[in-house]
């Protein structure tokens, strides 16, 4: 089975912090990592070719620096590696990201492709959908369980209220929830590895035969941000420090009594 | 010319979900502005009863799909019978809950009918007035006055607001080039509109020539989640924990507060995490968005993306033992103490109390 897992190099956004005087993110010394539903697709991939056979090809969009989420990817056992990465891809919305990604899984061929459910500093959870379109294939959303059988797979979806088993044939695309799999750890060898095999870098040359340039990056995108701000904080209340438990429970009762809570 | 607002109604097993009635709330907001119809458009299979409700909640319109491929929710009829209701009936504007459904569905159709598509939503706006009013009062814009003023009023585009970055920043998304303008809404935050069994509106049956083969996936079985689900997003009195409740156990005097108040227990991320308490009853980010009368946040920290699912409550109460946590800034009453001791007493006062009313 040819399997390839889209993966994203995000911030780590608990450490993103928003300037208040420009409202832009500051981003200088936060983290990068492997976005952590993408990890546990690209865990079950590995696991899927441990028990059918075939290769694990993981790709990655973004800036030259995804180079590091690649070697990761190829430490903990990706048989081979591609990143997108040219001037006209920049500033693309899901729907342009999603243009992108499909030209090169047409170009690299795919039975099963695996994204992530969703990025942590976008939170949007389309491309993989948007993805599956420009492919003309099925996807199923939300895996948090996911096995092999002939030229099936079986996944299990999750919903807020309950989860389905879906049956599907390849071939077809699969969004990953973080749950889907704990990732396993790079291996010494593996690191190693990573770094004497080769990440194919893929411009917009590479892909242009099948590619409208109209349709991708910043002018291509679809949607285009109006603005972008910070949230205000509530007016500060009360803060009672120094109480003994009778006193705090005193001023309880009389806000829940007051509010006509009780 | 593109016009009317249209509603993807949510479903399940023939029940309306409450995010489709704030969808068409707001919905019929917009539609002032506008100028322009609420279209509401149902799918499923025998449900076609359920569009006098959407009516009656503010919808003009109701455009019934009704098929047996679309009595279980699977992606492939469900994008091709709403690609057919777009390309049909050309509309301005299309809502989607943002919910496993909608979010499912809705990028799927963005890009068959190649249009933009902005997720999970939480705040929309056509009038500019309005929106800077918006950015004037809640905002860190307020601190930019010259930004907003300059905004162009005559704008009648979609201007959708979403968090992102894990909730550190909003960001406002505009999609000019192509229609219909498309939003996911996140559930719970647009509030409910009235129900008036007066309203009358128009209902239309739609053959948008679906077929049983167009359900390209095969539902095998459905797995009920072990815990029934509970609707935290509907409770007047949520008493949430954190790491501060220190395990499983922890939140049993939540539950026993919970239960006098006559609320439910929610929980921030941690909790879950640590499977101390089941996912449905996460607040925040990844969990759910809440607006409850009191909140009561028991050792919750306040990460940002707890506080992005729980800032519009009425009233928040924090106890902590860490009088500089982000949550006692945005506490509108702070107690700086000890769980463990304060929540037993505080039981014991309430039942007090109660007794001493039924006398």
């Amino acid at each position: 089975m040819k399997i390839v897992v889209c993966i994203k190099q995000v911030p780590d956004t608990a450490e993103v912090k928003l300037d208040p005087k420009t409202n832009t993110l500051i981003r200088e010394g936060v983290p990068s990592i492997i976005n952590h539903d993408d990890k546990a697709g690209l865990e079950t991939a590995l696991q899927l070719r441990e028990q059918v056979g075939g290769t694990v090809t993981v790709v990655c969009m973004g800036p030259p620096q995804a180079d590091v989420a690649l070697r990761e990817a190829l430490a903990m056992g990706a048989d081979e590696a591609y990143l997108l990465s040219a001037r006209e891809f920049g500033g693309s919305d899901t729907y342009a990201t999603a243009t992108i990604l499909a030209a090169a899984l047409r170009k690299i061929g795919f039975d099963l492709v695996i994204t992530g459910r969703q990025a942590i500093d976008g939170d949007t959870a389309q491309v993989g959908p948007q993805i599956a379109e420009q492919l003309h294939i099925p996807q199923v959303s939300y895996a948090e369980a996911l096995r092999a059988e002939g030229d099936h797979v079986i996944v299990q979806r999750q919903f807020e209220d309950r989860s389905h088993l879906l049956q599907v044939q390849l071939p077809c695309l699969v969004t990953a929830l973080s749950e889907l799999n704990q990732a396993r750890y790079m291996s010494v060898g593996g690191i190693v590895d990573a770094y004497a095999k080769d990440v194919t870098v893929w411009g917009f040359e590479d892909l242009k035969n099948d590619l409208n340039p109209a349709f991708i990056g910043l002018n291509g995108s679809p949607t285009n941000v109006f603005q972008s701000f910070g949230k205000q904080l509530r007016a500060p209340g009360v803060v009672l420090s120094g109480l003994s438990a009778d006193e705090a429970v005193d001023a309880i009762m009389q806000t829940l009594i007051q509010r006509h809570i009780i | 010319m593109s016009k009317d607002i249209f509603v993807i109604v949510e479903q399940r097993g023939g029940a309306v979900q409450k995010v489709s009635y704030e969808l068409i709330g707001e919905a019929a907001k917009l539609s002032a502005d506008l100028g322009e119809q609420v279209v509401a458009v149902l799918l499923g299979h025998e449900i076609a009863h359920k569009a006098e409700t959407l009516v009656q909640y503010g919808a003009d319109k109701v455009l019934v799909v009704d098929h047996p491929v679309l009595a279980d929710y699977t992606t492939e009829p469900y994008v091709k019978a709403v690609e057919y209701i777009i390309r049909t009936y050309d509309p301005n504007i299309v809502l989607f809950g943002a919910s496993s459904i909608g979010r499912d569905m809705a990028p799927r159709i963005a890009g068959r009918v190649h249009t933009g598509l902005t997720a999970d939503c939480t705040r929309l706006d056509v009038d500019v007035k309005k929106y800077q009013d918006y950015l004037r009062t809640s905002t860190s814009l307020s601190l930019q006055p010259e930004r907003i003023d300059a905004l162009d009023t005559s704008d009648r585009y979609l201007k959708m607001t979403r968090p992102a970055f894990g909730g550190n920043v909003m960001a406002t998304i505009v999609c000019r080039k192509y229609t219909p303008q498309m939003a996911t809404v996140r559930p719970g935050v647009m509030e409910m509109p009235q129900k008036d069994e007066s309203r009358r509106g128009e209902i239309v049956m739609v053959d948008a020539g679906l077929s049983m083969e167009d359900q390209n996936v095969t539902i095998l079985q459905v797995v009920p989640s072990d815990k029934k689900a509970v609707d935290i997003t509907k409770a007047k009195v949520l008493v949430s924990g954190g790491r501060g409740v220190g395990g499983a156990e922890g939140y049993e005097p939540l539950r026993q507060l919970a239960a006098l108040l006559g609320g439910e227990v929610s929980s921030s991320r941690i909790g879950v995490d640590n499977g101390w308490i089941e996912k449905s009853r996460q607040v925040g980010q990844t969990g759910k968005t809440v607006h409850p009368d009191l909140y009561i946040a028991c050792g919750i920290s306040g990460a940002i993306q707890h506080l992005a699912g729980m800032e519009g409550s009425e009233f928040i109460l924090a106890i902590n033992k860490d009088a500089s946590c982000p949550m006692m800034k945005i506490a509108d009453l702070g107690i700086v103490g000890d769980l463990k001791v304060i929540l037993p007493k505080l039981i014991a006062a309430i039942k007090a109390y109660k007794l001493s009313q039924t006398v």
